[in-house]
């Protein structure tokens, strides 16, 4: 079976700040990594490779640099890779990536099988898999805690739910999203390093896709505008305490049997 | 819409390093005496607003518009597992009327599932005025084609100017699906809502995964449609009388097909949930090892509290992954919640916010958890807790 597994490079730190007096953005180092979450959708794509043979695929999309984290997935083992990155896309929200990353995903080839990881920690929005499924046109199911089988036509998964898991049998093609920890990742290996050093990853524009619209992408295909950016609202009903340890324990005792919570 | 534009001419030696450094997002690039905006941009506009004056322009191009005329109403999507609404769903209801006030809308319910006309009826005890229901036997249990089929029916039937959406697992699966079916806007997670005069949402959400709130609006499409974690909005009291309507919807039996088969359902065990706790202890990266967990133990034990932490100690392996406080974890709302060595990023802080006592301790007077704490207590929590511990002890808790 064939799998593509869809990844993302993220800001290694969460450390964005605003300059509360200039209300410009103060970014710390740029260091990069892949999305953690995507770790698990590529092992367990992998897993998948080791029991069924077939390709795994990886496809990204970011800016040149972005190169990286399909490196990366070439160490843990992915056989193929494609970068989608081009200035039309820049302001791109959900909906025009998920659109972008369709139109990438067809010109990879045909998958039995696509997989996210739940989210990126720097959009946290969960929304990119289900919205791909649907410009894909495929059904989809997230948050998937086990893979149970894997049959010819279809796969079956248990997902979670609010109250309750399920068990699910989901026919193929289709999409799903991985929980962590549905698998371990593997590292990246120092062989797998030394064969992956010149192997190619294919640079995706938009020039590549079906859809050449530019009114489609980036900015222009964003339903959505942000309005402003701006720190996150202060609480002013508080107050700082200092002192020494004893100090600040008794205080803080005294504080919370006032308040009834002891 | 429209673009960013660089006038290369007034680009030179002294502002170059400027703009370049005004990107948050390293996607301003200088090659060959250039600059290029590469696809990191989150089109944010700081360049054009703080970088060197005149470098950057934003281009405004012509975009299709929406009769917003023709879209009325909020609609409020229904969580529920076999007919027991979640909780959220009341909060949203509660949301909805406040905007819909605004612009003097209609609240509507959309309720999609199996032999739940008897429970649409609870909703109509908090001010909705009309619950549209899909009761089919294939809409039993949640699958993504036949739900979507019905949102789809729903809203070419009643035209919905917003949609709110619980961030349930359910919720967040479902939502993506449908603004993508009608190509419009879904803002996951907003913290905040507003209504503009012109119908407009206003959506406000912790972004960037740093510490900045973004505004966002979706002014050219509709429906427009937001995702609301459980415990942000507050739910309305439930009033004796009921009042509004119920209207039944029928689907095409061509929509209650499904390439999935649901095999079977199985309650969780019931387990702590740190949503429903009412005193959290709540641990971050100050913590450094399984040993130190004793004294917050201890700390929990006294007060009756749960513990929960934020996404490094998780990923530490310190506390389990479904005590995460936070935007990629659980929001809580508890009365009291205790910030043991957490610095206090926005991602954490978006999931507590809005509890009603905050205590924090931490050792760097700058830490931004302060800015949210009620009680900022400057200290280590080494001294702190094992003092505290024993004070409360002590007075026979």
């Amino acid at each position: 079976m064939d799998i593509l597994v869809c990844i993302k490079q993220v800001p290694d730190t969460s450390k964005v700040e605003v300059d509360p007096v200039t209300g410009v953005l103060k970014r710390d180092g740029v260091d990069s990594k892949m999305n953690p979450y995507d770790l698990y959708a590529l092992e367990t794509a992998l897993k998948m490779k080791e029991h069924q043979g077939g390709l795994v695929k990886v496809i990204s999309m970011g800016p040149p640099q972005a190169k990286e984290v399909i490196k990366e997935a070439y160490m843990m083992g992915a056989d193929d890779g494609a970068l989608i990155t081009d200035r039309k896309f820049a302001g791109a929200d959900v909906l025009a990536t998920s659109y972008t990353i369709s139109q990438g995903v067809r010109k990879m080839g045909d998958f039995d099988l696509i997989l996210c990881g739940k989210q990126t920690t720097d959009g946290d929005t969960a929304q990119v898999g289900p919205e791909m499924g649907e410009y894909l046109g495929i059904p989809h199911i997230t948050n998937v805690l086990k893979i149970v089988e894997i049959k010819e036509k279809s796969i079956i998964v248990e997902m979670d739910m609010p109250d309750t898991i399920e068990v699910a049998e989901i026919q193929f093609p289709c999409l799903i999203t991985v929980e962590k920890d549905i698998f371990q990742p593997r590292l990246p290996s120092y062989k797998k390093k030394l064969e992956a050093k010149d192997k190619e990853i294919k640079i995706l524009t938009i020039n590549d896709f079906e859809d050449k619209d530019d009114m489609k992408y980036g900015l222009n295909g964003s339903p959505t505008q942000v309005e402003r950016i701006f720190p996150p609202s202060i609480n002013n009903d508080r107050e700082i305490w200092t002192g020494t340890g004893d100090k600040l324990s008794l205080q803080m005792a005294s504080k919370l049997k006032e308040l009834k919570f002891i | 819409m429209g673009k960013l534009i660089c006038n290369q001419e007034n680009v030179n030696e002294s502002n170059i390093e400027e703009l370049l450094k005004v990107c948050p997002f390293g996607a301003i690039e200088y090659t060959d005496g250039k600059v290029q905006v590469n696809a990191g941009c989150k089109m944010c506009k700081i360049c054009v607003k703080k970088g060197p004056a005149g470098v950057m322009e934003f281009v405004e191009t012509e975009t299709k518009k929406v009769d917003k005329s023709l879209w009325r109403g909020i609609a409020v999507y229904v969580d529920h597992v076999e007919g027991t609404i979640h909780p959220v769903t009341m909060e949203l209801i509660g949301k909805a009327r406040e905007l819909a006030s605004i612009v003097d809308f209609p609240v509507y319910c959309v309720f999609i599932g199996h032999n739940i006309k008897k429970k649409a009826e609870e909703l109509l005890h908090y001010g909705v005025d009309e619950v549209f229901v899909y009761d089919n036997k294939e809409l039993k249990d949640f699958r993504i084609e036949t739900y979507t089929a019905a949102m789809e029916d729903f809203i070419n039937k009643v035209r919905p100017s917003s949609i709110l959406v619980g961030a349930t697992t359910t919720g967040r699966s479902l939502a993506p699906r449908v603004a993508t079916r009608f190509r419009t806007g879904l803002t996951a997670d907003c913290t905040i809502l507003e209504m503009k005069e012109n119908t407009d949402l206003v959506q406000i959400r912790p972004a960037f995964g740093g510490n900045i709130m973004a505004q966002i609006i979706c002014p050219n499409t509709r429906p427009q449609m937001a995702t609301v974690r459980y415990k942000i909005m507050n739910a309305p009291e439930r009033q004796r009388d009921p009042k509004g309507t119920i209207t039944v919807c029928k689907l095409e039996p061509e929509k209650l097909k499904s390439q999935i088969e649901v095999l079977k359902v199985t309650k969780k065990k019931a387990e702590e949930n740190i949503s429903d706790a009412e005193v959290i202890v709540a641990v971050g990266r100050a913590i450094k090892s399984e040993k130190d967990m004793a004294m917050v133990q201890d700390l929990a034990d006294l007060l009756h509290a749960q513990i929960a932490g934020t996404r490094p100690l998780v990923e530490a392996g310190l506390i389990p992954a479904k005590k995460q406080i936070g935007l990629s974890g659980r929001t809580v709302k508890p009365k009291l919640i205790i910030a043991l060595g957490i610095s206090g990023a926005v991602q954490f802080v978006a999931g507590m916010n809005h509890s009603d006592r905050i205590f924090a301790i931490n050792k760097d007077e700058n830490a931004s958890i302060f800015h949210t704490a009620h009680y900022g207590i400057v200290g280590d929590i080494y001294e702190i807790v094992p003092r505290l511990v024993k004070e409360l002890k002590c007075t026979g808790a």
